[in-house]
C-alpha cells in the first residue's frame, strides 16, 4: 500500500503542479461535454416542451419510449455512432470518425433523451398551472413553448446539470468513436480507462477524485448562479 | 436563453470544424494495447513526428478488433501481432504488403504459490496441460486478439478444449491484455500475457512469470499499409513514409533502445 499512496499523492500533484498534459485533458473533457449538453439543450428542449403542451394520438408512447431512452447503454451508442462515422458507414466521407467532433456526437445522442424527457416533466407542470391564463390570452397550445420554456428556466437547469453529469462521466461511447487517441480524443474517463489497464491503480483513481471534483465544481457554479437569479427574479417581482 | 445556446453551439461546431482543417497532415494507426500499454509508442514516435511533420494518432485496440477497424478504412496504418491475420488481411486485399517490424516474447504468469507446479518450464504446452489438469483458474483474453489467438494455438496442440470448461476453472475475460492482468492479479490466476505488457504492468499483485523461453512464445509484430483501392481516403503517401521509417534504420533503432526498468522491450527485425 506504500506504493500506492506514493502513486497517489503523485498523481494529485500533477494535478496542483498544472501538468500540462492532463490540464489538456481535463479542458478537452469538458470542451465535448459542455458542447454537447449545449446542443442536447438546443434540440431536446424544444421537443420535450412541444411534448408536454400537444395532444396527438401516440403521445404517451413516444413519452414512454423517451424516457426509456435516458437509459440509453453507452456503448451501443458509441458503436452506433462509429457504424455511421466510419470509411464504410454512410457518413464516412465527413471523415469524422477519432476526431472531438464525433465524441460530441455520441454524447450528443446520449443526453438529448434526458433534456427531452425531464423538459417535458417540467413543462406540463407549469403548462397546467398557466392553462387559464395561456387560453384566455388566445395563446395556441404550441406557441406557448418559447414562453413556458423561458418561465421553466431556473427547473431546466437541472436538467442542464443531469445532461452534462451524463455526459462527463461516460467512457463507453467515447473511446470507441473517439479512440482515446493522446493529445487529440483522450479525455479523463478514457485516461482512467487506460491507467486501468496498464495497472496504475492509484493514478487512475486520483483522476476519478479529479472527475468527481470537475462535477462538483459545475454543480457548484450553476447553483450559485441559480441561486444569484432567483433572488434577482424575487427583487424584480 | 435559447439564442445563447444557439449562439454557443454555432460556435462551438465552428471551433471543432476550423481546429481539424487547420491540423498539420496526420495518420491513424490501428494497433494493440502492447504497443501502447509498455510506452514504446510514445518512445518512438516524437522522432518519426520531427523528422516528417506527419502527426501519428495511435488507436489502441486488440489485434482483431485492429484489422476490423481497418478493413472499415479507419485507419491507414495497421500494426499488430498475429501473423497468420494479417497475411489473411493482405490476400484479402484488404492490405497492400506485410512487413515484420519486431518481435518480443509471451510468458505464461501466475500466483507464486504455482498450484499446478509448472515454474521453470520451458515447454509451454506442458505447462498448459499441467494447468488445466490442476484446474487452477487460469484467465483468458477471450478477445480475438493476437495474444488469444496465440493461447488458442497452444491449447490446440494440448488434448485439452479449455472453453468446455469455461466458466469453471477456465475464466474468459473478454477483455484488453491490462484488463486480464488486472482479474488474474485479481483471483491468482494463470495467465499468457506479451513480455512488454507485463513489464510495465503495475498491479501483480502474487502473479510473477513461471513459464518463458520456450520458441513456440515468440511473437511477431507485422506492419501493413491499408489498400488505397478499397477506402480512397487512406492516406497512402503518409502511411507509407511511417512504414518506411518504421522499418528503415532509423525506426529501428528507436525500437532497440527503448527500455523500462534497464531491460529492452522489443527486438527490431525488419528486413
Amino acid at each position: 500500500m506504500q506504493s500506492f499512496a506514493s502513486e497517489f499523492n503523485q498523481a494529485i500533484s500533477l494535478i496542483l503542479n498544472g501538468d500540462a498534459e492532463l490540464w489538456a485533458i481535463v479542458l478537452l473533457s469538458l470542451r465535448v461535454s459542455v458542447f454537447a449538453v449545449l446542443i442536447s439543450a438546443v434540440i431536446g428542449m424544444p421537443v420535450g416542451a412541444a411534448l408536454a403542451v400537444a395532444r396527438f394520438p401516440g403521445r404517451r408512447a413516444l413519452i414512454i419510449l423517451m424516457n426509456a431512452l435516458m437509459g440509453l447503454p453507452p456503448v451501443v451508442v458509441g458503436l452506433l455512432v462509429y457504424l455511421m462515422l466510419s470509411r464504410s458507414g454512410p457518413l464516412g466521407v465527413l471523415e469524422l470518425l477519432y476526431t472531438p467532433t464525433a465524441m460530441i456526437i455520441a454524447q450528443v445522442v446520449l443526453v438529448t433523451p434526458i433534456m427531452a424527457a425531464l423538459t417535458r416533466q417540467v413543462v406540463e407542470m407549469l403548462a397546467e398551472e398557466y392553462s387559464e391564463q395561456l387560453r384566455s390570452l388566445g395563446v395556441s397550445r404550441l406557441a406557448s413553448v418559447p414562453v413556458l420554456l423561458w418561465d421553466a428556466r431556473l427547473a431546466l437547469v437541472t436538467a442542464l446539470l443531469a445532461g452534462f453529469g451524463r455526459a462527463i462521466a461516460e467512457v463507453g461511447a467515447v473511446i470507441i468513436v473517439g479512440g482515446n487517441i493522446n493529445h487529440v480524443t483522450r479525455v479523463m474517463t478514457t485516461t482512467i480507462a487506460l491507467e486501468t489497464s496498464k495497472g496504475n491503480l492509484a493514478m487512475a483513481l486520483a483522476l476519478g477524485v479529479i472527475l468527481i471534483g470537475l462535477a462538483v465544481a459545475v454543480n457548484a457554479m450553476v447553483s450559485a448562479l441559480t441561486l444569484r437569479a432567483e433572488r434577482e427574479g424575487l427583487r424584480h417581482a | 436563453m435559447i439564442p445563447d445556446f444557439i449562439r454557443a453551439s454555432i460556435v462551438a461546431l465552428g471551433l471543432t470544424a476550423g481546429a481539424s482543417l487547420a491540423e498539420e497532415p496526420f495518420i491513424i494507426v490501428q494497433s494493440t494495447t502492447s504497443t501502447q500499454n509498455s510506452g514504446l509508442l510514445d518512445y518512438i514516435l516524437p522522432g518519426f513526428e520531427a523528422e516528417t511533420g506527419i502527426d501519428v494518432r495511435v488507436v489502441a485496440v486488440g489485434t482483431g478488433q485492429a484489422i476490423r477497424n481497418a478493413i472499415n478504412g479507419d485507419g491507414d496504418v495497421l500494426l499488430v501481432h498475429s501473423k497468420s491475420a494479417e497475411e489473411q488481411f493482405v490476400a484479402d486485399g484488404w492490405g497492400v504488403e506485410r512487413f515484420d517490424v519486431m518481435y518480443n516474447d509471451f510468458v505464461l504468469v501466475g500466483p507464486k504459490s504455482d498450484p499446478a507446479e509448472v515454474k521453470g518450464d520451458t515447454d509451454i504446452i506442458a505447462a498448459l496441460a499441467a494447468v488445466a489438469s490442476s484446474k487452477a483458474p487460469f484467465v483468458s483474453r477471450g478477445d480475438d486478439s493476437g495474444t488469444h489467438k496465440a493461447e488458442m494455438r497452444y491449447w490446440q496442440v494440448t488434448d485439452v478444449d479449455p472453453t468446455v470448461a469455461s466458466g469453471t476453472w477456465y475464466r474468459e475475460a473478454g477483455a484488453g491484455m491490462g484488463a486480464s492482468l488486472n482479474i488474474a492479479s485479481g483471483m491468482g490466476a494463470y495467465i499468457l500475457t506479451d513480455r512488454a505488457t507485463w513489464l510495465s504492468f503495475g498491479n501483480r499483485g502474487d502473479l510473477e512469470i513461471l513459464v518463458e523461453g520456450d520458441p513456440r512464445m515468440f511473437n511477431q509484430y507485422g506492419v501493413i499499409l491499408v489498400n488505397p483501392e478499397k477506402h480512397s481516403k487512406v492516406r497512402a503517401t503518409s502511411g507509407q513514409r511511417f512504414i518506411d521509417w518504421l522499418i528503415g534504420a532509423d525506426g529501428q533503432a528507436a525500437i532497440e533502445s527503448y527500455e523500462l526498468d534497464g531491460q529492452q522491450m522489443f527486438f527490431p527485425n525488419a528486413r
